[in-house]
């Protein structure tokens, strides 16, 4: 940054306005919380957390949705990380759930923890009095998403209300929620996967090693590249082979694909998102495919 | 990489969602996957052509009912410059979504069809620019190819695009003619319009001068967060965290704080452990001074000599955002300006501005949904405001009410001396 040129390159931009919405909600809420996975924006949202309270410790402890299916590359990262933060990790487990009788584990052959993720998440928020939860979610992932607001209020169900929101003005965001209630921060709102993997490189940041090319058996299932592992065994009759593959989004395995790739370092991977045609989502998710309106009933419903 | 934020808005058949869609698929933004659906949906809908506007209205509302329901985001890059469009409907809730998207716009788009001219429609969108003080505006002659290219047909429309604007506050305003559905003049210069001499619509948006859209002379620094690590490392840190809304801040400058009116000099400015020598608008930074002060959230820092107006009593232009309640004198809400939140009571409504006609309604008693007024309200504390068109951060503000939490207006001040 010359101190002739007053005009910030756009990676500072959304680094302020997301540090600026951060403080907001330390200032005026009075238990927030982070969702952390161990995904690439939950790591972003993260190093921007420690950057708006720095030389201060982040002020609010982070959250994981566990589903007990994720990659043991992430969940060994998340820990790794928080260690490294001195922060509180609360883990919001689905296993817990399934073990309580709160949801029950859906089976079948292409079963997937990812929808009933939504309990545990909304106990999480209500056990730990959570009046503010910070999510990574962007506007360019899902069209539902483009529509959400910064400050996304959430009645006492947890229900998002897409023809009822808050009109959002200027940097001026209103947090204002009964006992109960609470709202979704989204500071990475307008950053797109492209700014992600910049400011990643930018800022030196690790990612857990699946996120880099690397060789694992696969198979095909709806045009997208499915691991095989415990949970995701291969499909009958799908021929299993072992290529070079990475991902582009970290989630639950059994409704996350890779992709093809041989984009081993963030210049190659940049390289790649910035010359993909298809996007993140619709590239890896299997969740996003059941209908054209699954991201906004999952969203009504709580969901991240 | 820069990045502008542009808003648009209009009507169904103005060539708006061509036009945008002509920029994210020549901008190679539009993803594969997103135009099958798109594709898909608008035949399983029976529409003859791919329905663009498909690409965000994604709420199932507004797919079952063919409307946009509220502002949608989209993003788009060249190698020059990324873009953030701020996409705004045409229909009936259009002035408070309109005026949510020029609130953070440095350009405002509005569209004209060439053979229809300067409309109704045409001229709000001019006036909420310019209530909104966007910088930058552009104002697009479309469907030139309906005209048959025709340079007088331009013309007409110019001027009279012209004579409107010279009475509002437009600081900058570039008139181009376009054929969004060919394509002419969008990303190249078209070769149908010889008479033309200005540049494409996409060269402009990647070259034009973004650099003094803020306020780089007063400095106004509103206090959001104290940082105080209580560390071992850090025991005596005390920073004063914020977002820079105007002015550069400098180590060594002088600085006044609002209310306490107590000076102090700048010692550091923090970012992430790196010491920066000087700060400017829109920066999130970490002040240190040198004295210890008892400062707090909501508390505003500027210069001896050249500090924001502290008043309990505001004059502003104020635009109503909730359908089925009205605004009136008497009335109660919380007021949120920079950091500082606040009740306050309308006590006087000057009058109800006619955005069709710029025809002030003296004799009005409320104010309705998408109606824009002046009004005075009396606030249960100091705030540190200047003029909304010398600031846009420290002269807005927002009303909320108390009972539902609801946001329900947008206020600009419009003079400091009441």
């Amino acid at each position: 940054m010359s101190s002739i040129d007053y005009q910030l390159s756009q990676l500072d931009l959304l680094e302020a306005e997301s540090i600026h919405i951060m403080r907001e909600v330390a200032a005026e809420f009075e238990r927030p919380g982070l969702l952390f996975s161990g995904g690439k924006d939950s790591i972003v949202m993260l190093r921007l957390a420690e950057k708006a309270f720095w030389p201060a410790k982040i002020p609010f402890p982070l959250m994981h949705v566990d589903t007990g299916h994720n990659f043991d590359e992430v969940i060994d990262f998340r820990d790794r990380r928080v260690n490294e933060l001195g922060a509180r990790l609360i883990v919001a487990s689905v296993e817990d759930a399934i073990a309580e009788g709160l949801v029950v584990d859906p089976t079948g052959p292409r079963a997937s923890r990812n929808s009933i993720q939504t309990v545990p998440l909304l106990k999480g928020i209500i056990d730990n009095k959570f009046d503010a939860v910070f999510g990574g979610a962007r506007r360019d992932e899902e069209k539902a998403r483009a529509k959400e607001r910064v400050f996304s209020f959430r009645d006492e169900f947890g229900q998002w209300d897409p023809k009822a929101q808050r009109p959002e003005l200027w940097s001026l965001y209103n947090g204002r929620h009964r006992q109960g209630e609470h709202i979704r921060i989204f500071p990475l709102s307008n950053w797109t996967e492209l700014d992600i993997w910049q400011y990643i490189q930018r800022e030196e940041l690790e990612l857990p090693s699946i996120y880099y090319a690397h060789r694992r058996p696969v198979f095909w299932r709806d045009n997208m590249l499915m691991a095989v592992t415990d949970v995701t065994p291969a499909d009958e009759g799908a021929e299993v082979f072992e290529t070079e593959v990475r991902y582009r989004t970290v989630g639950d395995m059994t409704c996350t694909a890779a992709v093809e790739s041989d984009a081993d370092t963030l210049d190659k991977i940049i390289e790649d998102v910035a010359a993909s045609r298809i996007t993140e989502r619709g590239a890896t998710r299997a969740d996003d495919r059941a209908s054209e309106a699954a991201m906004e009933d999952r969203k009504r419903e709580g969901y991240f | 990489m820069e990045l502008l934020r542009l808003a648009t808005a209009g009507s169904v058949d103005d060539g708006k969602s061509t036009l945008i869609g002509r920029l994210l698929y020549d901008s190679k933004s539009i993803f594969e996957d997103q135009l099958e659906a798109v594709e898909r949906t608008s035949r399983d809908q029976g529409a003859e052509y791919t329905n663009l506007a498909l690409l965000t209205d994604g709420l199932r509302a507004e797919r079952e009912q063919g409307i946009t329901i509220d502002v949608a985001y989209r993003y788009f890059a060249t190698p020059k410059r990324k873009f953030i469009i701020a996409d705004t409907p045409g229909h009936i809730q259009y002035t408070r979504n309109m005026v949510t998207g020029a609130s953070t716009a440095n350009l405002t788009m509005i569209l004209v069809d060439a053979r229809n001219g300067v409309i109704e429609q045409s001229r709000r969108h001019a006036f909420l620019s310019s209530l909104l003080r966007v910088p930058h505006v552009v104002m697009l002659v479309n469907k030139m190819d309906l005209v048959d290219y025709d340079e007088a047909a331009y013309q007409k429309v110019a001027d009279d695009f012209r004579a409107f604007a010279a009475k509002l506050d437009i600081p900058d305003l570039t008139i181009i003619p376009i054929s969004a559905l060919q394509g002419d003049n969008v990303v190249h210069r078209s070769e149908n319009m010889p008479w033309y001499e200005g540049s494409s619509l996409l060269h402009h948006l990647e070259n034009i001068h973004i650099g003094s859209d803020q306020n780089l002379i007063d400095v106004r620094f509103p206090v959001q967060y104290v940082i105080r690590p209580q560390s071992d490392a850090f025991h005596d840190y005390r920073g004063y965290a914020g977002t820079v809304s105007g002015g550069t801040i400098k180590v060594g400058d002088e600085v006044m704080v609002q209310p306490s009116g107590l000076t102090s000099r700048v010692v550091g400015i923090d970012l992430f452990g790196e010491e920066l020598q000087e700060a400017h608008p829109p920066m999130s930074v970490s002040v240190r001074l040198a004295d210890d002060l008892d400062i707090s959230r909501g508390d505003m820092l500027c210069r001896p000599h050249n500090h924001p107006h502290a008043t309990q009593d505001l004059d502003a232009m104020v635009v109503w955002m909730q359908q089925g309640t009205r605004i009136q004198e008497g009335n109660r809400y919380i007021i949120k300006h920079t950091t500082r939140t606040a009740k306050t009571i309308v006590k006087d409504l000057q009058y109800r501005l006619d955005i069709n006609d710029l025809h002030r309604d003296e004799k009005t008693t409320s104010l309705g949904l998408n109606e824009i007024g002046r009004l005075t309200l009396r606030i249960t504390q100091p705030l540190f405001v200047d003029e909304y068109r010398r600031n846009r951060q420290t002269g807005s503000f927002i009303l909320i009410d108390e009972a539902s939490g609801a946001t329900v207006a947008a206020g600009m001040v419009v003079d400091t001396d009441v």
